[in-house]
C-alpha cells in the first residue's frame, strides 16, 4: 500500500513537473521538430521546389563530401567566428568590465554600445559600403576609410577592402564583430552584475591584486555566462549571411561564401532543394559537435 | 489530432474578389490605383498584395504552391524550366485560348518578344503543351549607357562603334581621371547577360546552343575569346574598382552621380536616374561589337509577367483583369508612373525620349527564356564566377574555361538537365 | 590617473564608432534624393523635414507600427512565460527525459532551418494559421525559445539551493518558487531576453512575408520595404523610416537595461 502511494506520488510529481515544459515542448514540436523531420527527409531526394521529388538516397551527401565550395564556406564562417570569439568578445568583456565599476558616463556607454545591434542590416550595409568604397571621383577618394588613410599620411594603405580576396573576409569579420559586440556586452555585464560584491570585498581584505581578483573571483563566477556568450557567438557567426549579402552582394566570387549563402544559392540559383537540405543537416551536425566540444572544454576549465 | 481538425478544407468557391501577389515595390501604388478603377468599372475587387524583396516573394510562391494556396494571379520569378514545372503541376493556366480570341486581338496588341517569354513552342524540351501561359505587363532590355558630358570632357566626340574604339575611349577617359565603366556585376545574372551578348557576337547562337547540349566544349577557342574579352577589360583598367561585389543598385548610383562614363544596365534604370539626377545627360547604345562574324544580341523580353492559377475558381475573371491591365490606357499609366517600357505596342508612343532609345533595341534582342534550351544552372554559376575570377586577376581565361568544362562534364554525366 | 584616462579614451572611441551610423542615418533623413550622396557637410545645407511625414503616410506606418507593437509584446510575453517555466523545470525539477529534452532545445539553436520554410508553410496552411496574427506570433515564439531557455537555465542554476529549500520548507509551491524566487533572481536574464526577442521580432520580415498575406497584418519592416524599390531606393525617406522604426526599440533597451544594472534586489539574499 505504501509502495503504491509512493509511486503514485512520484508519477504525480513528474507529471506536474512536465507541465512546466509542456507549452515550450508543444510549440517546439510543431514549429521545429516537424519541419526539421521534413527537411531531413527532403535531403534524400532531388527536388526543384516544384514538381515531382525523386528519391536518390544518400547521393546528396556523397556529393556534398566532395564539394570544395561547401567546405570552403564552412572555413570562411569559422574564420569569421574566430575573429568574433577573440576580437569581439575580448572587446565586449573589456567594455563590460569597465562599465561594471562605478565610472562616469556609465549609463551613456551602456546606451551607445547597443546601437549597432539595434540598427537594421540595411543601414549597416549601406554605411559600411560607403565607408569601404574603393572608388575615386575627381581625384578624391569616395570611401571614408580610404579618404582618411590618404589624408592622414598613409596613402600606401589605400585599398579595395571588399574587392580583394585577401582582405574581403577579414573586413566582413570586423564589421560583423562591430555589429555584434553589443550583445556580448550586455550579457557579460548582466553576469558581472550578479557577482556578489562581498566576494570582491573579501578579496580586497585578503590583499589580493587586481589580476588575482580577476582570475580567482571574476572568471570562475562568470564561467557559465562566458560559456553562454561563447556558444551564442559561435552560433550567431556561423549563421551569418544577411550582412554578407548587403556588403558584397552575391559574394566576391566564392571567397566570401558561408554555409547559409551556399544553402540559399542551392535553393534559388540552382534549384536544388534536396541538396540544400543535406547541406543544412551537415551544417547543423557540425555546429552540434562544436558546441559539445566547447562545453566539454569549459567543464574541464571549471574543474581546473 | 490537430491534422484531423485541420483537414476539412473545402474547395474554394467562385467570388467577385481576385487576389494578386506581386513583388514590384515601385509599382504597388499604381497597381492599387488601377485596381480601384477596375472595381468601379466592373465591380470585381482585386486585392493587390505586395511581398518584397523578390527573394522572399519567390520563397512564398514556392511554399504556397506546395500548400496549394496560390492566389488567382501571381508571377513566377524563376527560370523557364521552373515555369514549366508550375505548368505541369497544374498551377499556371493555358491562356492561348484567351489570347487567340477575336482573331488574336489580345495577342497582337502585345510585343511578340514579350509574349515569347512565357510561351512554349512546339517541340519544347520541357514537355509542356505548346501555348502562351503568361501575360507580360512590361518589357525591358539591357544595353550600354554613356554619359555625354563625361565623354565630351575626354574629347570623345561620339560613342564607340566597336570594341577596340571602346578600349581607346576608356584610355582617354582615364587620362582625364574619369572611371570608364560601371555595372552591377555583383549580381551574376547581369554579368551573364553581358557575356552572353558577346558570345552571340563571337560565335553565333547555334554554337552556343550546341555548347549547352554538350556538343561543344567551353575550352573551344571561341569561348576562350569570350573569357579573354574580360581579361582585356581588366588589363586596360576599364572596370570600376570593386565591380564584382557591386550590386546593381550601387552601380546605378555610381552612374547617376557621374562617377563613371559608361554603364551596362536595364531599361528600368531610366526611372532610377531620373530620381537621383534629373539633369543627367546620357544616351543609350548597344554594347560595341568585338567581332563582325555574327550580330551582337542584347537581352530583351518581358520584364514582369503574371500567370493565372489554373486551379482558381475565378480564372476567367482573372484573365479578364489581366487583359484590361495590358490594354493601352492602363499600360500608359504604368509607363508614366514608373518609366517602364510597356508591353502593349500602342502604348509605346508617349514614353520619354530616352526610353524610346531603349525601345529601339527590342527588335534585335534575344533572351534565355526564348531559347530552345538553357545551360544547367550549376554550369552557369561556375561560368559567371569564373569570369569574376578573371576580373579580379585570380585566374586566367584558360583556367576558367577548364574549370567550367569540368563542371559541365560532371553535370552531363549526372544527367541533371 | 593615466589608467582612468586610457579607459575613457578607449570607451569613447568605441562609442563614437557606434554613434556614427545613427548620426548618419538621421542626417540622411533630412536630405533629398539628389543631395543625399553629394552634400558632404556634417549638417546638411538644406534641411528637408518632409521625409518623416512622407515615410509615415506612404509607408502606412500607423498600421504597420501597431502590428509590430502587437507582435512584439505578445511574442516577448509569451517567450518570457513559456521559456522561464521550462527552464525552471530543467534547472530545478526532475522528470523523465529531462536531459534529452533540454539538449534538444539547445541543439535546435544550432540546426538552421533555411530549407524548411516550405514544410513550415504547408503545415501552417493545414492548421489554418497562415495569414493570421496568432500563427505568426506562435512561430516567432518558437524562434526565440531555445536561446531564452538556455539563458534562463544558466541563471536559475546559479540560484543558491538554500533559498529554495527555505521556501519549500515554508510550504511554497513549485509555481510559487518560480514566481517569487527564481524570476526576481534572474531579472538580468529577463531583461536580456526581452531586449533580444523584442529586437528579433521588431526587425523580422522574412517569416512575416512568408506567413502573412493581408497588408493590414504586416509589421513595420514591411512598411520600410516599400522605400527599397526593386530598382530605385528613396534613401532619405528610407532613412527617415528607419529612424522612426529604431526609436521604439532603443526605448525598450533603455528601459530594460536598468534591470541589468540592478542585478540583485535586496530581497533575494535576505530571503
Amino acid at each position: 500500500m505504501n509502495q503504491k502511494a509512493k509511486i503514485t506520488a512520484i508519477v504525480k510529481d513528474n507529471l506536474q513537473n512536465f507541465l512546466f515544459v509542456l507549452p515550450a515542448v508543444s510549440i517546439f514540436c510543431i514549429f521545429y521538430i516537424y519541419p526539421f523531420y521534413k527537411m531531413i527527409n527532403l535531403s534524400f531526394y532531388d527536388w526543384r521546389g516544384i514538381g515531382p521529388m525523386h528519391f536518390i538516397g544518400i547521393s546528396n551527401y556523397k556529393e556534398l563530401m566532395g564539394d570544395n565550395l561547401w567546405w570552403d564556406s564552412i572555413g570562411h564562417a569559422g574564420y569569421i567566428t574566430l575573429i568574433a570569439l577573440t576580437f569581439q568578445n575580448a572587446l565586449a568583456f573589456a567594455l563590460a568590465w569597465a562599465c561594471d565599476r562605478e565610472i562616469r558616463m556609465k549609463r551613456f556607454y551602456r546606451m551607445v554600445f547597443f546601437i549597432p545591434p539595434v540598427l537594421s542590416e540595411v543601414v549597416v550595409g549601406l554605411i559600411w559600403n560607403w565607408i569601404l568604397n574603393p572608388e575615386m571621383q575627381n581625384g578624391q577618394h569616395i570611401g571614408l576609410l580610404n579618404h582618411l588613410l590618404y589624408n592622414s599620411g598613409f596613402p600606401q594603405l589605400v585599398h579595395d577592402w571588399l574587392g580583394d580576396p585577401k582582405t574581403a573576409l577579414t573586413t566582413i569579420a570586423i564589421v560583423n564583430s562591430w555589429k555584434g559586440f553589443g550583445w556580448g556586452f550586455i550579457i557579460l555585464l548582466a553576469g558581472l552584475q550578479t557577482i556578489d560584491r562581498q566576494l570582491y570585498e573579501a578579496a580586497k581584505i585578503d590583499g589580493a591584486s587586481a589580476w588575482k581578483t580577476f582570475t580567482n573571483v571574476t572568471i570562475p563566477m562568470m564561467l557559465p555566462v562566458i560559456l553562454v556568450v561563447v556558444i551564442l557567438t559561435i552560433l550567431g557567426c556561423m549563421q551569418v549571411f544577411v550582412l554578407i549579402l548587403t556588403m558584397v552582394n552575391e559574394g566576391l566570387v566564392n571567397h566570401t561564401d558561408v554555409p547559409v549563402t551556399r544553402i540559399f544559392s542551392a535553393m534559388q540559383n540552382t534549384n536544388r532543394f534536396g541538396y540544400a537540405c543535406a547541406e543544412a543537416v551537415i551544417f547543423g551536425t557540425i555546429l552540434v559537435c562544436v558546441s559539445f566540444i566547447t562545453k566539454r572544454l569549459t567543464d574541464k576549465a571549471k574543474q581546473a | 489530432m490537430l491534422f484531423a481538425l485541420a483537414g476539412c478544407a473545402q474547395a474554394p468557391q467562385p467570388s467577385n474578389k481576385l487576389i494578386l501577389w506581386h513583388w514590384m515595390t515601385d509599382r504597388n501604388d499604381a497597381f492599387q490605383k488601377l485596381a480601384q478603377e477596375y472595381q468601379q468599372e466592373t465591380g470585381v475587387e482585386v486585392s493587390v498584395q505586395l511581398f518584397a524583396p523578390s527573394d522572399s516573394y519567390s520563397q512564398k510562391v514556392i511554399a504556397a504552391a506546395q500548400a496549394n494556396v496560390l492566389p488567382d494571379i501571381y508571377g513566377i520569378l524563376d527560370k523557364k524550366s521552373i515555369v514549366a514545372d508550375f505548368i505541369k503541376s497544374g498551377l499556371a493556366a493555358d491562356l492561348t485560348g484567351a489570347m487567340d480570341a477575336d482573331g488574336g486581338s489580345w495577342k497582337n496588341s502585345l510585343f511578340d518578344k514579350a509574349l515569347a517569354d512565357r510561351r512554349f513552342d512546339e517541340g519544347n524540351i520541357y514537355g509542356v503543351k505548346p501555348g502562351i501561359y503568361g501575360v507580360p505587363i512590361d518589357v525591358t532590355n539591357e544595353q550600354m549607357l554613356y554619359n555625354k558630358k563625361l565623354l565630351a570632357k575626354a574629347g570623345i566626340k561620339k560613342p564607340p562603334v566597336n570594341f577596340d574604339e571602346f578600349i581607346n575611349d576608356a584610355q582617354a577617359l582615364k587620362r582625364v581621371g574619369i572611371t570608364p565603366f560601371v555595372s552591377g556585376w555583383g549580381e551574376l545574372w547581369l554579368l551573364d547577360c553581358f557575356a552572353s551578348n558577346y558570345a552571340f557576337n563571337i560565335m553565333g547562337e547555334e554554337k552556343i546552343f550546341a555548347t549547352y547540349r554538350g556538343q561543344v566544349k567551353y575550352t573551344d577557342p571561341d569561348w576562350i575569346k569570350v573569357f579573354n574579352l574580360f581579361a582585356r577589360l581588366r588589363d586596360n583598367g576599364v572596370l570600376i574598382d570593386g565591380i564584382v561585389t557591386k550590386g546593381n543598385k550601387y552601380a546605378e548610383q555610381d552612374f547617376a552621380l557621374e562617377r563613371a562614363a559608361f554603364s551596362f544596365n536595364g531599361s528600368w534604370c531610366v526611372n532610377v536616374y531620373h530620381e537621383m539626377n534629373p539633369g543627367l545627360d546620357y544616351g543609350v547604345m548597344s554594347p560595341p561589337p568585338i567581332s563582325s562574324a555574327f550580330p551582337l544580341k542584347i537581352w530583351g523580353s518581358a520584364g514582369s509577367s503574371f500567370v493565372v492559377n489554373a486551379g482558381s475558381p475565378n480564372k476567367d475573371k482573372a484573365i479578364a483583369f489581366l487583359k484590361w491591365l495590358t490594354a493601352k490606357d492602363q499600360q500608359l499609366v504604368l509607363a508614366r508612373e514608373t518609366y517602364n517600357l510597356p508591353s502593349n505596342k500602342e502604348a509605346i508612343f508617349g514614353v520619354s525620349p530616352i526610353l524610346e532609345e531603349f525601345a529601339k533595341g527590342m527588335n534585335q534582342s534575344t533572351h534565355p527564356n526564348i531559347w530552345p534550351l538553357n545551360e544547367d544552372p550549376s554550369v552557369s554559376e561556375a561560368f559567371d564566377k569564373g569570369i569574376q575570377d578573371i576580373i579580379i586577376g585570380e585566374k586566367t581565361p584558360l583556367q576558367v574555361a577548364g574549370d567550367v568544362q569540368t563542371v559541365k562534364d560532371r553535370q552531363m554525366a549526372q544527367g541533371n538537365r | 590617473m593615466a589608467k582612468s584616462t586610457f579607459t575613457h579614451l578607449f570607451l569613447m572611441t568605441v562609442a563614437v564608432s557606434c554613434l556614427f551610423p545613427l548620426f548618419w542615418m538621421v542626417r540622411c533623413a533630412f536630405m533629398t534624393n539628389e543631395t543625399v550622396f553629394v552634400d558632404k557637410a556634417i549638417i546638411p545645407h538644406h534641411l528637408n523635414f518632409g521625409n518623416f511625414a512622407i515615410a509615415w503616410t506612404k509607408g502606412n506606418f500607423a498600421v504597420f507600427f501597431l502590428n509590430s507593437v502587437i507582435y512584439t509584446v505578445s511574442v516577448v510575453m509569451g517567450i518570457v512565460l513559456i521559456s522561464s517555466l521550462a527552464a525552471f523545470a530543467f534547472s530545478r525539477l526532475r522528470f523523465p527525459g529531462k536531459n534529452i529534452l533540454f539538449y534538444m532545445f539547445v541543439a535546435a539553436m544550432m540546426i538552421p532551418l533555411p530549407g524548411s520554410f516550405v514544410a513550415l508553410f504547408v503545415l501552417m496552411s493545414k492548421l489554418h494559421l497562415v495569414n493570421t496574427r496568432f500563427g505568426y506570433i506562435l512561430c516567432m515564439i518558437n524562434v526565440g525559445l531555445s536561446m531564452s531557455i538556455l539563458l534562463f537555465k544558466t541563471f536559475f542554476d546559479k540560484m543558491p539551493n538554500e533559498l529554495e529549500d527555505a521556501a519549500r520548507i515554508d510550504g511554497c509551491s513549485k509555481i510559487g518558487i518560480w514566481w517569487n524566487m527564481a524570476m526576481p533572481f534572474a531579472r538580468p536574464a529577463i531583461a536580456v531576453i526581452v531586449i533580444f526577442n523584442s529586437l528579433n521580432v521588431w526587425n523580422e520580415y522574412i517569416l512575416a512575408t512568408l506567413l502573412l498575406g493581408d497588408t493590414k497584418l504586416m509589421p513595420l519592416q514591411r512598411g520600410l520595404v516599400v522605400f527599397q524599390g526593386a530598382n530605385s531606393t528613396d534613401y532619405p525617406v528610407l532613412m527617415a523610416g528607419l529612424t522612426m522604426a529604431a526609436i521604439p526599440i532603443i526605448m525598450v533597451y533603455l528601459f530594460m537595461q536598468k534591470h541589468i544594472v540592478k542585478g540583485l534586489s535586496s530581497g533575494e539574499m535576505v530571503g
